[in-house]
């Protein structure tokens, strides 16, 4: 019988079953941040036992909210840096050299195939795009990681994605993967890994692979998980080539290597879909559900009051390049308020050289520092009760980006229309001119 | 170990997220027990309200897939700043379930009919729930509407970590 990937990585990591489906695995990396981690870190402190494991090992940044926004932020802030230089955490990413944890650690090279790693963050689950298992833990299965570099998981069963055919012009892997989730619910993969195959995940970019990966959990998955290929290596070479750490003289020895950490054609899955990409068409979710998903030209003419391109689903420079090309030469809604925060440092410096940030300036847009910003309502982009967001993110529960708020979760290239048009529309909309209904007046105040 | 069980607060839906049970403003707070006041902050639930139905409670019961959407622990801690050491539901998502054990508390699950009996003949009355880790029993109880019982089942690492405290000191002396 054959194994899947995530059972291979499981097999090759175990370090003892203290109970029936407990698996205690060694990580190969631990990744912090700076909301999640000072409790832990204070913890570890209070119990005498102030160490790491492995400082190469682990690695931080200072993401959620940058520059901190009030006492109790530079608090957390300072606790993460101090941690880091009296730990010699080399590998830490303040304000400046920083961007949302998914995003900056795989653009560092730190994630490879075959690869364990947590992090106290749900949406950890993005770093399976490079064929590692890669799950969001609470704050104390981080201070073991931490201290121990274990972590415990239950049996490594995964739900199987393939994705057929392939993406039409104006549909983005932001667009298969709600699709994914509308299809399996928000726990239709509890407990899994979401394993994406086929095709459609063969053509796509690291970054769309991201996307995908990023939003596992939305369908309850443990870590999503893509199979190493050509595409991966090209990610990595810069750091696994001679050119970096030369673990490998070739592309082609790098390619062979990974081979391994591929599922088995008959390896068994606990469950499976297939989805044919080609008949799909710009989604968008409503209510407060990420299963919750609709056309987006059946919610064509719904008032918006804020666009929100950014984060660790869609905050990369492919994403920007996709929302651009939608705005060049255009000038946004004068209703609506957009904001765009480049993923990381690195995406912002590669927008400004492509001119991508000109395009977003000129059309109206305010660019905000790389972090996360408006994702989790804790800063930068904040709604008032009752406005509503077109939003690049992943989740649109309710009071996410602020109390009150109704969040649209769409691709790069559908937000960046509806920032136009001042209400829902679809990027093909826009292009054609035609004209979206006008706004409806603001409500009085509130 | 944990004081387990006591007086029931119904919550009747699917999918309670943890941005409902504790609102990411609040992540930024530096103990547990600040978080107390802010519990349930964004849960609109039609019959719920904060200031009335919280006080007292000791176990919340709900529907399917509770505690979906972030990997932060600050959701047992308010729970538990609260005094609610026990949620029982239809099934939760695995982070928040893998959090509560972390923390020695009990996520227990139970079938979907004992959930939807439970809130017919429970709701609106004075529910208590009596846990009982030796014979793996939940006993439910009401005045009005006289006792349910349903089993609990765990594995050996839920008992191990609602026995010792949580995974902290399991692991600790372990690795
Ligand atoms: S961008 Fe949003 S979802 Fe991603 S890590 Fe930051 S807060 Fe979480």
């Amino acid at each position: 019988m054959g194994q899947t990937l995530a059972e291979k990585i499981f097999a090759s990591h175990l370090v003892e079953m203290p109970f029936e489906n407990t698996w205690v695995l060694k990580l190969d990396r631990v990744f912090c941040h700076e909301i999640t981690t000072p409790i832990a870190i204070a913890d570890l402190v209070e119990r005498g036992v102030d160490r790491v494991f492995d400082p190469g090992r682990i690695k931080a940044v200072i993401d959620h909210v940058s520059p901190a926004k009030d006492s109790k932020t530079a608090e957390q802030g300072r606790a993460l840096r101090l941690w880091a230089r009296r730990q010699g955490i080399e590998d830490f990413f303040d304000i400046g050299r920083n961007g949302v944890c998914h995003a900056i650690f795989p653009e560092k090279g730190f994630v490879r195939p075959g690869y364990t790693l947590v992090m106290g963050d749900s949406h950890t689950c993005t770093h399976g795009a490079f064929g590692a298992f890669a799950a969001g833990v609470g704050t104390t299965d981080l201070e073991i990681a931490i201290l121990k570099g274990v972590c415990a998981f239950g049996k490594p069963e995964t739900f199987r994605v393939d994705l057929e055919g392939s993406l039409p012009a104006g549909v983005f892997p932001k667009d298969a993967i709600l699709a994914v989730i509308a299809k399996i619910g928000v726990a239709g993969a509890t407990n899994k890994v979401v394993e994406f195959r086929g095709p459609v995940v063969d053509a796509m970019s690291m970054e769309g692979r991201m996307t995908l990966c990023n939003m596992a959990v939305e369908a309850g998955g443990t870590s999503g998980v893509c199979m190493p290929d050509a595409t991966t290596v090209d990610w990595l070479w810069p750091f696994i080539g001679p050119a970096g750490e030369g673990e490998f003289a070739s592309k082609e020895e790098a390619l062979a290597d990974y081979s391994r950490w591929k599922s088995d054609d008959d390896a068994s899955y606990a469950g499976r879909i297939s989805l044919d990409c080609s008949a799909l068409e710009p989604l968008v979710t409503t209510g407060y559900s990420p299963d919750n998903v609709v056309p987006l030209r059946t919610m064509r003419g719904t008032r918006i009051d804020q666009v929100y391109i950014g984060s660790c689903t869609n905050g990369r420079i492919e994403d920007l390049r996709e929302a651009a090309a939608v705005l060049q030469g255009r000038t946004i809604h004068p209703q609506v308020r957009g904001i765009v925060s480049p993923a990381t440092q690195a995406v912002y410096a590669a927008a400004l050289e492509e001119g991508i940030l000109e395009t977003f300036l000129k059309a109206g847009f305010c660019v905000a520092s790389p972090g996360c910003g408006a994702c989790l309502g804790m800063s930068n982009g904040v709604l008032a009760s009752g406005e509503t967001c077109a939003s690049t993110t992943n989740r649109n529960f309710s009071g996410r980006m602020g109390r009150g708020g109704m969040i649209h979760l769409m691709s790069p290239a559908s937000a960046a229309a509806a920032a136009l048009a001042g209400t829902l529309a679809t990027a093909a909309d826009v292009a054609k001119g035609l004209s979206a209904p006008e706004p409806a007046k603001q409500e009085g105040t509130k | 170990m944990k004081e387990l069980g006591g007086r029931l607060l119904f919550l009747d839906r699917n999918d309670i997220n943890t941005d409902e049970i504790i609102p990411a403003r609040y992540l930024n707070e530096d103990s547990k027990l600040a978080l107390k006041p802010y519990l349930f902050e964004d849960l609109e639930l039609p019959g719920f309200d904060r200031t009335t139905s919280l006080p007292g409670k000791r176990v919340v019961l709900s529907r399917a897939n509770f505690g979906c959407g972030s990997s932060r622990e600050h959701a047992p801690w308010a729970l538990e700043a609260n005094g609610i050491r026990v949620v029982v539901a239809e099934s939760f998502a695995r982070i928040f379930r893998r959090n509560m054990y972390n923390c020695g508390m009990l996520a227990a699950e139970v079938p979907a009919r004992v959930v939807a009996e439970l809130f017919d003949r429970f709701s609106g009355t004075d529910t208590e729930l009596k846990v009982n880790l030796d014979s793996m029993l939940l006993r439910f109880e009401a005045k009005e509407t006289g006792a349910l019982e349903a089993p609990l089942s765990l594995g050996g690492f839920e008992l191990a970590m609602l026995r010792s405290g949580g995974w902290l000191d399991f692991a600790a002396t372990r690795y």
